[in-house]
């Protein structure tokens, strides 16, 4: 739910701006477009915008700014709600569930109750968003996983996950981007690149981007990596 | 001019190419990098006489062995107090000195601090990510660690001679252990007991320290609620604490969101202290109000751009500085 916006200064250098104490697609919705009104107005002396679950962060210069300041500029915003999901891009990720890449695929499976092909189709049948990036570069955190698959993280996190695994954890989904540890369910890989290193489109989502993923088989996998590799 | 190649015979862990940071990626999950320490980095480059944010290699405690094996170039050191050895001789840091074809030149663990930088008269070769050389040290992106037995390869290499000699060290920058932080901003979570100890009790850096943060060792710092906060951005200085109470200051690689509640955020002019103490020294935190924060932010902008601009004046070769002795001694003897 909603809440009347809390300002609060982080050092000497940035402003937090909570919209509620829990994520909902409302809260979402909200963050995406103050995120976007901040962005195109830019107000004097800041640097970056950090869209987060339930708040995000203005970076300013000090020298140009304060947080009273920026506090002013913000509320003094025209704030469009109405239309985030009209302007969100779609994204497709590529998907391969089989094997070597399905480590935790059978797991998810007992754990729901569900046969492999059933987890691998209610994943792909989840309206995935993505609503925020954290971690390390390029990890995007998309809401939106189907009831039907959700598992709690393992209790203890699996060392160097390579880069491409698809993974679940609750009602969240990533696709990883370096060799990282992580205690979330993997189901399979992809080949899609998420950071495009291009000076105007640096990784491949935004806050707030619709994400499809899309099956293919392991030879396709094969084939778009190797394409990929060659460029 | 020439290329200069520099043979690294050691290089410990943590040795890395950086340039002034990459700002403007935290919303992809990128932390901005560059030097732990700025203002040490920006002095080398200053120095030289070189162009602001220009890559050098920042040295951890771990040392830096290199010898010059093709053409000579004229390189500054700054940051903390490291040990220096040129071709046979010992110095102190804080200087400029120039490295000639097969001498070798090893920045060590000295005295005090944790981070020196070597700035070069030249362009270092490093790989860029977005833009930037600087290292992210957690995935490797940007210009990358040092390794021991590769070359680094330095375009353009100058010799400047009017420019060797001690760099003046900055007098403005606070010392001791007392660290200002603008409380928050999650401080709503911890208890009462938990804030007091934070802002009366000190905390000593553990050796658990890296670029992407400083783990702490003192009071714990008990939580008001159970820990299930959505995650929430996370700044340069950012006092993240653990579930099990353990407060850790995130750095210059930090996670760019986390679920852990922040305490507190040390401000920005206090890092390049904070980072330059050693596993085992002790900080204590004050907390001053935001207001405050913002006017010490615009007095160390301006402070350090006096002081760039005067340790920038070349000193001038050993004649210049003759020529301008005689000049103000003569200067003074006209008055008389």
């Amino acid at each position: 739910m909603l809440m009347e916006a809390r300002y609060t200064a982080v050092a000497d250098h940035a402003l937090l701006v909570t919209l509620a104490e829990e994520l909902s697609d409302e809260v979402h919705e909200a963050i995406v477009a103050l995120d976007r009104a901040i962005t195109q107005a830019m107000p004097v002396g800041v640097i970056e915008v950090v869209p987060a679950l339930i708040n995000l962060l203005v970076s300013f210069d000090p020298v140009e700014t304060d947080h009273v300041q920026l506090e002013k500029a913000l509320r003094r915003l025209k704030i469009d709600t109405q239309h985030t999901s009209d302007k969100a891009a779609k994204r497709i990720v590529q998907v391969c569930y089989e094997k070597p890449f399905d480590f935790d695929l059978d797991a998810v499976a007992n754990a729901t109750g569900l046969s492999a092909d059933a987890v691998i189709k209610a994943h792909l049948a989840s309206d995935y968003k993505v609503l925020m990036y954290g971690f390390v570069p390029g990890y995007a955190y998309l809401g939106g996983v189907d009831a039907s698959i959700q598992v709690p993280r393992k209790l203890a996190a699996v060392r160097d996950i390579p880069a491409g695994c698809v993974m679940i954890a609750g009602t969240q989904c990533l696709v990883t981007t370096l060799k990282m540890p992580t205690g979330w369910s993997i189901i399979g890989r992809s080949p899609t690149p998420i950071l495009l290193n291009e000076p105007d489109r640096p990784f491949l989502f935004d806050v707030g981007d619709e994400v499809v993923f899309e099956r293919i088989s392991l030879d396709s996998y094969n084939e778009l990596l190797e394409a990929s590799d060659n460029e | 001019m020439s290329d200069a190649t520099l043979a690294v015979h050691f290089a410990g862990a943590l040795v890395t190419l950086q340039d002034g940071g990459r700002p403007g990626h935290l919303r992809y999950g990128v932390a901005a990098s560059g030097p732990m320490d700025r203002v040490a980095f920006a002095a080398a480059n200053a120095a030289l006489g070189n162009i602001a944010n220009k890559t050098a290699i920042e040295v951890s405690l771990g040392g830096l062995i290199v010898e010059c094996k093709s053409a000579s170039i004229t390189l500054a050191i700054a940051g903390g107090d490291f040990m220096i050895e040129h071709a046979g001789a010992k110095t102190n840091g804080w200087t400029i000195l120039t490295l000639r074809e097969g001498e070798r030149l090893s920045v060590r663990v000295g005295s005090a601090g944790s981070w020196a930088y070597i700035a070069f008269a030249g362009n270092v070769v490093a790989n860029e990510w977005l833009g930037h050389a600087a290292t992210h040290s957690t995935s490797g992106f940007g210009g990358g660690a040092i390794q021991t037995g590769q070359k680094i390869v330095v375009e353009h290499a100058e010799i400047r001679e009017d420019r060797e000699g001690q760099i003046e060290q900055p007098d403005f920058i606070p010392s001791g252990m007392r660290m200002r932080v603008v409380m928050g901003p999650q401080d709503r979570w911890f208890r009462t007991e938990a804030i007091e100890a934070f802002k009366n009790s000190r905390y000593s850096l553990t050796n658990n320290y890296d670029r992407m943060g400083v783990r702490l060792e003192g009071e714990h710092l008990a939580l008001d609620a159970a820990l299930s906060i959505p995650s929430e951005p996370i700044v340069r200085g950012s006092v993240q604490v653990s579930g099990e109470g353990v407060p850790t200051i995130l750095l210059a690689d930090h996670h760019t969101t986390g679920g852990y509640p922040k305490i507190a955020t040390v401000i920005s002019a206090d890092i390049n202290v904070l980072v330059q103490k050693r596993c085992g020294q002790e900080v204590a935190f004050d907390a001053i109000s935001s207001e405050e924060a913002v006017k010490i932010a615009r007095q160390f902008s301006q402070d350090v751009s006096d002081y760039l601009d005067s340790v920038s004046v070349p000193r001038g070769n050993l004649q210049q500085r003759l020529m301008q002795q005689n000049l103000i001694s003569g200067v003074v003897g006209s008055d008389e």
